[in-house]
């Protein structure tokens, strides 16, 4: 049934008056949830409607390894936003945006890293995201235990933890706002759209390039199966159009912003030390 | 594809039919207390506690092999990994399907072996998702009328062998955490002997013993944390320096870290009645980035001693400390007696995941000899003195750095398919990979709205192109006497036979008989799908000898196949999907049971 699926999207000519389906999490502020909160679906609002038609969603958790395959693979939806731009397996549209990880304290503790070799970091408790095939291959995870700080590290799962409850990402601010840790180092738009609301201030820093070699900063874009560039020129197109509107969901967000890379290009999927 | 032979097999073959018979202590042969008359039955994955995997009949020999054909065949009704092992007792055949995880029982003594019943244990499906290798299952134990298996999230079952009616049911472990069951589990004087799975989910490992009876679980014996939860105590006499001080399973690590420490216990477990003591290993260490975890990591990547009443902790000793390639410790444990230096000594033989083959006296712990039975660059031998592993530094795995040529992989030389030996040629018949692996600095990926770096590992053949085999090891001359080349790496196990014969099956999905002397290949079969599974050999009803194997290709090496995976997605399957792209080309997922016999 999924291929049947597949090729009646794949065929469905990209023309005025169509839907947009995409696939989105139910449960992952500030990006997406059920109830249309996060950026994510004000975007994929904003593109359909450009495009002539309506969003459709197909709501699907990001629990595991296999969710570009169970969504885009399977056929459920023809678009998956949210996604680093060039990564494998999928075609991406031009970035929407660029950000990086950014450092999280609360403010009454006049605290305002700006880099992993920071001394002050050895007398801390750190909260960190943790996922990927080696669980620390987060960016931070990688910085932090390079700097010998493996002991300081509270680990932060994004998948697999606690899903009945809201916004599971969420809980590594959270800690910060309730001293669970001192500091966190957050991607940037989790930070930026959470650390608000918390009910004590908290300091975020700027959005972060790169440190020592490994990268904080990535690209995202809207992801379509390989099988459909015309679709992802369309949502080039749509993206385009919309530029200012999207400027402004940003900002709402508050997603720390990086500049667009040289030539706005889609950033490789291949990063680190050639 | 084609097998090739080495050229050392005619001239030693001449060497060794010419020279005199050996006293039986000068060769190597399993135990006597673990050896028992041939039955014809084949009541525990290993065969028998030594885990020769050595069936006495001899029925089908050399001269009649050629002629073995297909007896029956069953559907076993899922498409996934088959790993089990087909257990014989009497005249029903039993064997648990990757999930759901069926427990089959077929009636050996009417045409065609039908199914006798089927239990099915109603396992929970989200199991699947935090399984890392295939949601595989490597069989059931029998043991006084019940057999014993695992299911994928986490329950011990006992089901009465006769009647298939369950006979009780444990839950042992949560699959939130990231843990899973996989592995056969071992009965050993009433206690149920079972580990999980997880080491790459961030979970805590543990072997515990149940009470065959009722399923009450005796005692846990940890593989991180402190000496009470790792069943370490006064009988602990562990043969290293290295290994000796308070409370190592959290002195090793960097604070807090051994809580998700893996060292999950999902391979084999031997036991020798004489010296009453179990031996099984531990997996690797969580997280993979060997960088976040300095310290030896114990007490994982090690082979274990313990005593099977109370699971104290006899010795330890750690394969690969602080473990920089996912090598498991959970490899077969083979249980010889045999000539090391002129004397004779009891040991166990481990062909080990880092690409050595370890002789170990299994009394004390020590170290006998280690030597490559793979091409490796990533270490350069092991401390004999020390016992510890000589790591290569600039073959070891830094973020964002290119590094090349890094032999094994992490599959290692031999992942868990179990190896066999024939007290006949003295063999130890080793399925293996021959594979090295490049770090090609990092890829970006990205979930539930967190970009991370994954490592961009390319595995490929090792030096002759060929990515695995079967080699013939003498145990006592410390070298291989034949081997044959495969194009894939093997992924099933082996059985031996006192008919002059060892089994085994490609991925390819060949099953094959060899000449256990010559390595010469007597007959082949070309089942449905790629075969993981492990042989077994059997007596029927009728008096026939029969060979029975599962077809289903999956496990990790499988997985590009069983899980539908994008070979141009490095990271799948840990990367062993793209070291195996031509795998679909070579087969599709299947899921049968062959057993094969003789003309009549």
């Amino acid at each position: 049934m999924a291929l049947c699926a597949a090729a009646f999207l794949a065929a469905a000519t990209p023309a005025l008056g169509r839907d947009l389906t995409i696939c989105a999490d139910p449960n992952n502020l500030p990006f997406s949830n059920e109830r249309g909160e996060g950026l994510e679906n004000r975007l994929a609002e904003m593109l359909a409607r450009e495009m002539g038609g309506a969003a459709r969603t197909v709501w699907w958790a990001q629990r595991g390894r296999a969710f570009l395959r169970d969504t885009l693979g399977a056929g459920r939806c023809e678009a998956l936003l949210g996604v680093t731009a060039g990564m494998g397996g999928v075609l991406t549209t031009r970035p929407y945006y660029r950000s990086g990880y950014v450092f999280v304290t609360r403010r009454s503790d006049n605290l305002q890293p700006e880099e992993f070799g920071d001394p002050r970091l050895e007398a801390l408790t750190i909260g960190i995201p943790v996922t990927g095939m080696g669980y620390y291959d987060t960016p931070p995870a990688i910085l932090l235990g390079r700097h010998g700080l493996a002991d300081r590290l509270r680990p932060f799962a994004v998948t697999s933890d606690d899903y009945e409850q809201p916004n599971p990402p969420a809980h590594l601010i959270e800690a910060v706002a309730s001293g669970e840790v001192d500091v966190a180092v957050a991607w940037g738009p989790l930070a930026g759209y959470f650390a608000p609301r918390q009910g004590v201030p908290l300091w975020v820093g700027p959005a972060l390039a790169e440190a020592e070699g490994v990268p904080l900063s990535f690209d995202i874009s809207v992801a379509v199966a390989k099988s459909n560039p015309a679709l992802r020129d369309e949502l080039d197109r749509a993206l385009d159009a919309r530029r200012q509107d999207i400027a402004r969901l940003l900002s709402e967000y508050g997603v720390p912003l990086l500049p667009a890379r040289a030539g706005g290009a889609i950033s490789p999927a291949k990063a680190g030390v050639p | 594809m084609a097998s090739r032979r080495s050229a050392i097999t005619a001239a030693l073959l001449a060497l060794l039919s010419a020279s005199p018979v050996l006293a039986q202590a000068d060769k190597a042969r399993p135990p006597a207390r673990t050896t028992a008359p041939e039955d014809g039955q084949w009541t525990m994955p290993s065969k028998s506690y030594d885990s020769t995997r050595y069936s006495g009949l001899n029925q089908i020999d050399r001269s009649n092999v050629g002629a073995l054909q297909v007896a029956f065949s069953f559907s076993v009704g899922v498409v996934r990994g088959q790993e089990s092992a087909p257990l014989v007792v009497g005249d029903t055949l039993y064997f648990v399907s990757a999930f759901p995880n069926i427990l089959y029982a077929l009636d050996l003594s009417k045409p065609g072996a039908p199914l006798k019943w089927k239990y099915e244990p109603k396992v929970n499906p989200s199991s699947q998702g935090v399984a890392c290798c295939d949601t595989v299952n490597r069989g059931p134990f029998f043991w006084q009328g019940a057999l014993f298996f695992n299911t994928l999230d986490n329950t011990t079952v006992s089901v009465d062998a006769a009647t298939g009616k369950e006979r009780w049911r444990t839950v042992l472990g949560d699959i939130n955490k990231g843990e899973t069951m996989t592995m056969a589990p071992l009965v050993v004087k009433g206690k149920v002997l079972v580990g999980n799975s997880g080491g790459e989910f961030g979970v805590r490992g543990w072997l515990a013993a149940l009470d065959a009876g009722t399923g009450a679980i005796a005692w846990r014996a940890y593989s991180t944390g402190p000496d009470a939860d790792v069943l370490i105590g006064d009988q602990f006499k562990t043969f290293y320096e290295t290994d000796r001080g308070k409370d190592l399973g959290i002195a090793t690590w960097p604070a807090g870290a051994w809580r998700q420490g893996g060292g999950a216990v999902w391979g084999w477990i031997s036991y020798d009645p004489e010296l009453d003591l179990i031996y099984y290993g531990t997996s690797n260490p969580g997280p993979w980035n060997a960088e976040m975890r300095p310290g030896d990591n114990k007490w994982t990547d090690g082979i274990f001693a313990r005593r099977p009443d109370d699971g104290a902790a006899v010795w330890f000793y750690q394969t690969s400390p602080h473990d920089l390639y996912d090598h498991d410790s959970v490899n077969e444990l083979v249980l010889l007696d045999m000539p090391v230096e002129g004397r004779d000594r009891k040991v166990l033989i481990r062909p080990e995941r880092n690409g050595y083959m370890y002789v170990i006296d299994r009394q004390t712990g020590e170290v006998l000899s280690a030597d490559p039975y793979v091409h490796i660059t990533s270490s350069r031998g092991v401390d004999l003195k020390t016992g510890r592993l000589l790591y290569v530094p600039e073959k070891g795995p830094v973020t964002g750095k290119v590094i090349r040529d890094i032999c094994p992989t992490a599959p290692g030389a031999k992942d868990w398919s179990p190896s066999s030996f024939s007290p006949e040629t003295g063999l130890l018949y080793v399925p293996h990979m021959n594979m090295c692996m490049d770090y090609e600095g990092t890829e970006v990926n990205y979930i539930a709205g967190t970009p991370y770096l994954g490592a961009e590992v390319k595995m490929y053949a090792g030096p002759g192109g060929h990515r695995g085999g079967l080699i013939a090891w003498d145990p006592v001359k410390r070298r291989p006497a034949w081997s044959v080349q495969e194009h894939f790496p093997v992924w099933s196990g082996t059985a031996a036979t006192a008919g002059g014969l060892v089994f085994y099956g490609t991925m390819e999905g060949w099953f094959k008989a060899l000449d256990a002397a010559t390595g010469e290949l007597l007959w082949q079969f070309k089942t449905g799908s790629g075969i993981i599974g492990q042989p077994s050999v059997f007596r029927g009803p009728d008096g026939r000898e029969y060979v029975a194997i599962l077809s289903g290709i999956g496990g990790w090496a499988g997985a590009l196949v069983s899980g539908d995976l994008d070979p141009r997605d490095a990271t799948a399957a840990k990367g062993f999907a793209h070291a195996v792209t031509d795998l679909r080309e070579a087969t599709t997922k299947g899921g049968t049971l062959y057993v094969f016999a003789l003309p009549r």
